[in-house]
């Protein structure tokens, strides 16, 4: 009997060193006649543990992680130690196998706390398969919203992704119901549907995960998109800093063209549907819709004026879908299982789970998939363990580069797009992003302008000239240089660029800034709200 | 900010002429694409990978296959930061400088190696063995600090592993 053992191919595990691992366990297992099949699987998200290592049992899937290549000697002997072998983990009984010793054993996997916890409907599979099997990912349940879909009319695909209440996870969180019954509607010889890829929020990685780790769902999401707007073609935006993610991506295009489920006659139904996968070049604005079709169209990334609407008037002019990766990757769930499984969950008017991502100076760095509503305290504390160093929170920047500072004063905050807006915040795509006690937010809020200034496409003037002149305001507070004057100037600069921006680059850039400024007053030399300086209590 | 895309004045660079070999290879690769539709990027990214660079003297003839101006051509080239107008260094280390990579150390690591390899951010060292640059979020931020050394990607940055890049890069 060959012994099933998973090591991730995700570029998460791969940066910590997932290949050495992979041929390690190759080699050992040859060198001590233990015969195995190594899987390159998706990561589970649990990234302070990768590589890990997962061997299928009798009783389910045993994790052992973060595992180096000279823990693997040690770790194929202890499996291939025959002694009361099919026993599983010691915890259910019967003689411990003596695997269950190894100091790198975290037991099964499913019952790992950070994993246990979550809700996962769009990262079920993540981990779980090998990301280009079919036959796997059919065998978890993979095909049914397609399947389901096929058998409606495109108003009643449309109606249940309405009323799953299903909001778009590229940050804008705009109902992606309303969205589609737009392009549907719309006039058009021929329509689009284009999956928005180009996560470039730092702290956020979720998009890479799942196409990394189950590319087909969201070849399944985008054909049921194209079903529901009668679209028969759709893009893919993914970036260049994501090499291996669009290698998956392209390699499970390829297999779902070679089995008729992209093609002129999907599944045998008689439609069709094709997607092609098309690479960004190092823009951060590009991320912005209207900018990604220029992108596509193959002009500069710059903002288009709206209206139009993409959904009326979008690539090549035509009607278009613009989805985030979760957007469209949430759809499968909500056709298979129903609109009303989705919404059962949630918080307010964000229904469904968000793929939390947690990362930067995190002790359990990772994606956590949970219903809204959880608060940022729980996620930070409880599930994230704190700072990786081991040194108190001093804040958590949430939802990117456009997301504000929060301090540990507001971890009370639930994780929902309503109320975060109320704090000055917001939730963009899901990442948290977490600063030990030795940040110095004046420089946080001095790299918000920075970047705004580097990835600004110039079509307005208080983005293209205002961040620069930002970044030399926050340069004369850190030198001590008329703080008060300088930090009321950042705010007066804030205030134009928050409303003479097109977009939310130049328009969102205030939020870190000012949040910053607010919060931590103390770090750009100025008098806490109080008015007293804490040493002078 | 010599990295902004405003003001950084490219054409600068000397247009070199091209060989008819180089010719030939550029005219197969437009030719590849001629069926897709919004093709100027995927072509430009087959020029990079084939050349190393987008050569000056590429653009006009991209520019009329594509029945596109000129300037429309240099103007999608300079504006994204991945396209380069004179060739790398044989290696390219990029640096994450983003928020998450930050919070672990990143600033610490950037400098360290821009001392080991006697470069800053952007440039390529005398002996064009390296070319370092930064790069904003490689969607390894829970395993930060994060680089990318020729597409192979590095995470948990520490002065060891630092230390172990440049000895790769720059031996
Ligand atoms: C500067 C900027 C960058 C953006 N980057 C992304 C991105 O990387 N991914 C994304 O899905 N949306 C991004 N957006 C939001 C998109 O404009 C758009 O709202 C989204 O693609 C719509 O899809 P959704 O409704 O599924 O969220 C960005 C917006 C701005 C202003
Ligand atoms: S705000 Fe900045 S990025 Fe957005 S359209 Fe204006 S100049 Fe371009
Ligand atoms: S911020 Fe560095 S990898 Fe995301």
């Amino acid at each position: 009997m060959t012994m099933r053992i998973f090591v991730p191919g995700d570029s998460g595990a791969l940066a910590v060193g997932a290949d050495a691992v992979a041929a390690a366990i190759t080699a050992e297992a040859a060198r001590q006649e233990l015969a195995v099949t190594l899987v390159r699987n998706g990561s589970r998200g649990l990234y302070w543990l990768e590589p890990l290592v997962e061997v299928e049992t009798p009783a389910g899937r045993i994790a052992f992680g973060p595992v180096a290549p000279s823990d693997v000697p040690e770790l194929v002997a202890a499996l291939a130690d025959p002694s009361p072998r099919g026993e599983g983990p010691p915890r259910g009984g019967g003689g411990a196998a003596p695997f269950t010793t190894h100091p790198l054993y975290l037991g099964l996997t499913e019952e790992i706390p950070f994993l246990k916890r979550q809700t996962r409907f769009t990262f079920a599979r993540c981990g779980v398969v090998d990301p280009l099997s079919l036959d796997d990912y059919k065998a978890a349940g993979g095909l049914k919203g397609l399947a389901a879909a096929l058998a409606l009319a495109p108003e009643a695909i449309v109606d249940q992704v309405t009323q799953s209440g299903l909001r778009g996870r590229g940050g804008a969180g705009f109902p992606t119901g309303i969205k589609w019954k737009t392009v549907l509607a719309a006039e058009g010889s021929r329509k689009f549907v284009v999956t928005n890829a180009d996560e470039g929020d730092s702290g956020t990685f979720a998009d890479r995960m799942l196409m990394e780790g189950d590319p087909l769902i969201l070849i399944e999401g985008m054909i049921i998109a194209g079903l529901a707007v009668g679209a028969s073609h759709g893009y893919i935006y993914s970036r260049s800093e994501y090499p291996h993610a669009n290698d998956v991506m392209a390699k499970a295009l390829a297999i779902a063209e070679r089995a008729g489920l992209l093609g002129t006659d999907i599944l045998g139904s008689g439609r069709s549907f094709s997607i092609e996968l098309r690479i960004g070049a190092g823009a951060y604005v590009c991320g912005e819709e209207t900018a990604l079709l220029e992108s596509i169209e193959g002009k500069r990334g710059q903002v288009r004026a709206k209206p139009p609407l993409p959904a009326i008037k979008g690539l090549f002019g035509a009607p278009t879908v613009i989805n985030n990766v979760l957007s469209l990757a949430s759809v499968p769930f909500i056709l298979a299982e129903g609109p009303a499984a989705f919404a059962a969950v949630g918080f307010g008017r964000s229904r469904g789970t968000m793929a939390v991502q947690l990362a930067g100076n995190i002790r359990h760095g990772g994606l956590f998939e949970t219903g809204f509503g959880i608060t940022l305290g729980a996620l930070v504390d409880d599930i994230g363990g704190g700072t990786a160093t081991g040194r108190p929170v001093k804040a958590v920047q949430v939802g990117g580069p456009l997301g504000a500072y929060f301090p540990p004063a507001l971890f009370d905050t639930p994780f929902d797009y309503e109320a975060f807006a109320a704090r000055d915040g917001l939730i963009g795509h899901g990442g948290i992003v977490v600063f030990d006690d030795t940040v110095e937010m004046a420089r946080q809020a001095r790299f918000a302008m920075e970047f705004c200034a580097i990835e600004s496409c110039g079509k307005c003037t208080p983005c293209r000239i205002g961040s620069t002149r930002g970044v030399e305001v926050v340069d004369r507070i850190i030198a001590g240089r008329d703080v008060d004057a300088n930090a009321a100037l950042l705010a007066d600069l804030c205030e134009t660029m928050k409303f003479g921006s097109l977009c939310a680059l130049g328009g969102f850039t205030p939020y870190p800034v000012m949040s910053a400024l607010t919060h931590f007053r103390e770090d750009f030399g100025l008098l806490p709200p109080n008015g007293r300086m804490e040493a002078a209590e | 900010m010599s990295q902004s895309r405003h003001g950084d004045d490219r054409t600068a660079v000397e247009p070199k002429d091209l060989s008819g070999a180089q010719r030939d290879e550029l005219s197969a690769i437009i030719a590849r694409f001629e069926t897709v539709e919004g093709a100027t990027l995927p072509i430009l990214h087959a020029i990079q990978s084939a050349f190393g660079f987008i050569p000056p003297a590429a653009a006009p003839i991209v520019a009329e296959k594509l029945n596109r101006s000129r300037a429309e051509i240099h103007g999608v080239v300079t504006f994204y930061h991945d396209f380069r107008s004179q060739p790398a260094g044989r290696h390219v280390l990029k640096l994450c400088r983003a928020e998450a990579c930050q919070s672990m150390g990143a600033e610490r690591v950037a400098r360290l190696v821009e001392a080991g390899l006697g470069v800053t951010m952007g440039e390529t060292t005398a002996d064009g063995r390296v070319t370092l640059e930064p790069v904003y979020c490689l969607g390894l931020c829970a395993v930060a600090p994060a680089a990318m050394v020729d597409g192979r990607v590095v995470g948990r940055l520490d002065e060891a592993k630092a230390g172990a890049l440049i000895a790769e890069v720059a031996p």
